[in-house]
């Protein structure tokens, strides 16, 4: 049958475009008008051409909160992805314990962000928190105020506990779709457990795999109220990611000309890491 | 309606000017000849829409990557390089 097509179905987008153009086309112009300015003041503003992109790009301290926050977002992959996988594999897949182990999983994804660094601000304390004391009783010398590594620590686990439970629930969501004639299949051949998970299990996760990873990548690489709340950015700068550079300098130093420069180059890396990953997850698809 | 708020330049109205008007073309392309998913020199089939929106991802690194290796205040050179790029994603990609 010749499908018709009537494009005045394109009507029915206008509400939705004009609702993203007021919150966020706008703005995004505003932005790119307020980069290559010196804004003093509304009204009193002087045009500086291209001076802070060229500044922005030279900045040590966005160099290094940029290279910081890659390798944060990466170790957040390392860390989740394997996790989350690993627990979604051990969760009963049938069952009231099924139902009470999602429940139990999925917690922590609905406790707001700022709380979670306030959680954690308290819980990893070395002198009154449980895990800090716990921590600094095995003789581990350990104060997440004091010591970047400490730091790092504290903000990789608040992550994980925060957002692996999204990986398990995607990876438990897949593993369940797996019809069962292929683990019959595999018994029929005598597969190992190790097998049934590298021939059967991994290769039908990835989709969902490719979907927690691109979520996970994305939310870690613009994270900023929990390293706010728990460290603030130190001890010194070691955890100064990109976000909270951007906001000491568009709120705290009112540098708005420079900030504005910042997070258009911030926006266009995320554009970048994004169309790469959802170019991936169609060709996964097509697969 | 006062637009003072948006702190509009003529660089910046020419730049969203030029990128509405790609979009508008583009659109009456789409009408008169109806793009398909092609495989070219690009690693994935893409559409025209895809192309340019590589086209444009493409040169603003450039512009980028040029602001940060040279003092130069001319843009001839990246935006010479960024529209035969283009140009070249646009027609091989």
């Amino acid at each position: 049958m010749h499908k018709l097509e009537d494009n005045r179905a394109w009507f029915l987008v206008i509400p939705v475009f004009v609702l993203v153009a007021f919150n966020a086309v706008v703005p995004l112009m505003t932005v790119v008008n307020y980069s290559v300015q010196d804004i003093f003041g509304p009204g009193q503003r002087a045009f500086v051409g291209v001076e802070w992109f060229r500044e922005m790009l030279r900045d040590p301290t966005v160099q290094s909160a940029f290279l910081r926050q890659i390798l944060f977002s990466l170790l957040v992959l390392a860390m989740q992805i394997p996790l989350g996988v690993g627990v979604a594999l051990l969760l009963p897949r049938s069952g009231w314990k099924s139902s009470l182990a999602i429940i139990l999983v999925a917690i922590p994804l609905l406790v707001p962000f700022n709380v979670v660094g306030t959680i954690w601000q308290v819980y990893a304390r070395p002198e009154i928190g449980l895990f800090g004391r716990l921590i600094n009783a095995t003789g581990i010398d350990y104060n997440y105020t004091a010591s970047p590594l400490a730091a790092w620590v504290t903000l990789l686990l608040m992550d994980a506990w925060h957002w692996a439970p999204l990986v398990i629930l995607l990876a438990f969501a897949g593993l369940c779709s797996i019809p069962e004639p292929y683990y019959q299949a595999a018994r029929i051949d005598g597969a190992s457990r190790a097998a049934v998970f590298r021939f059967i299990e991994l290769p039908k996760l990835r989709g969902v795999l490719t979907i927690a990873v691109l979520l996970r990548f994305m939310d870690s690489f613009m994270i900023y109220t929990e390293p706010f709340v728990v460290t603030g950015g130190g001890p010194g700068s070691s955890t100064t990611f990109l976000s909270i550079r951007l906001v000491n300098m568009a709120v705290g130093q009112f540098d708005l000309g420079p900030a504005a420069a910042f997070s258009l180059m911030y926006f266009l890396v995320i554009l970048l890491f994004s169309y790469v990953f959802y170019t991936i997850m169609k060709l996964n698809n097509a697969r | 309606m006062d637009l003072e708020w948006m702190a509009w330049t003529t660089p910046t109205a020419v730049f969203f000017a030029v990128i509405v008007l790609l979009l508008a073309s583009m659109t009456v392309a789409q009408v008169l000849w109806p793009t398909t998913e092609r495989k070219g020199l690009l690693p994935m089939p893409t559409t025209r829409g895809d192309r340019l929106f590589l086209a444009l991802i493409a040169a603003a690194f450039l512009h980028l990557g040029f602001v940060y290796a040279t003092d130069m205040e001319t843009f001839w050179l990246p935006f010479g390089l960024s529209v035969a790029l283009g140009l070249l994603i646009l027609r091989f990609g």
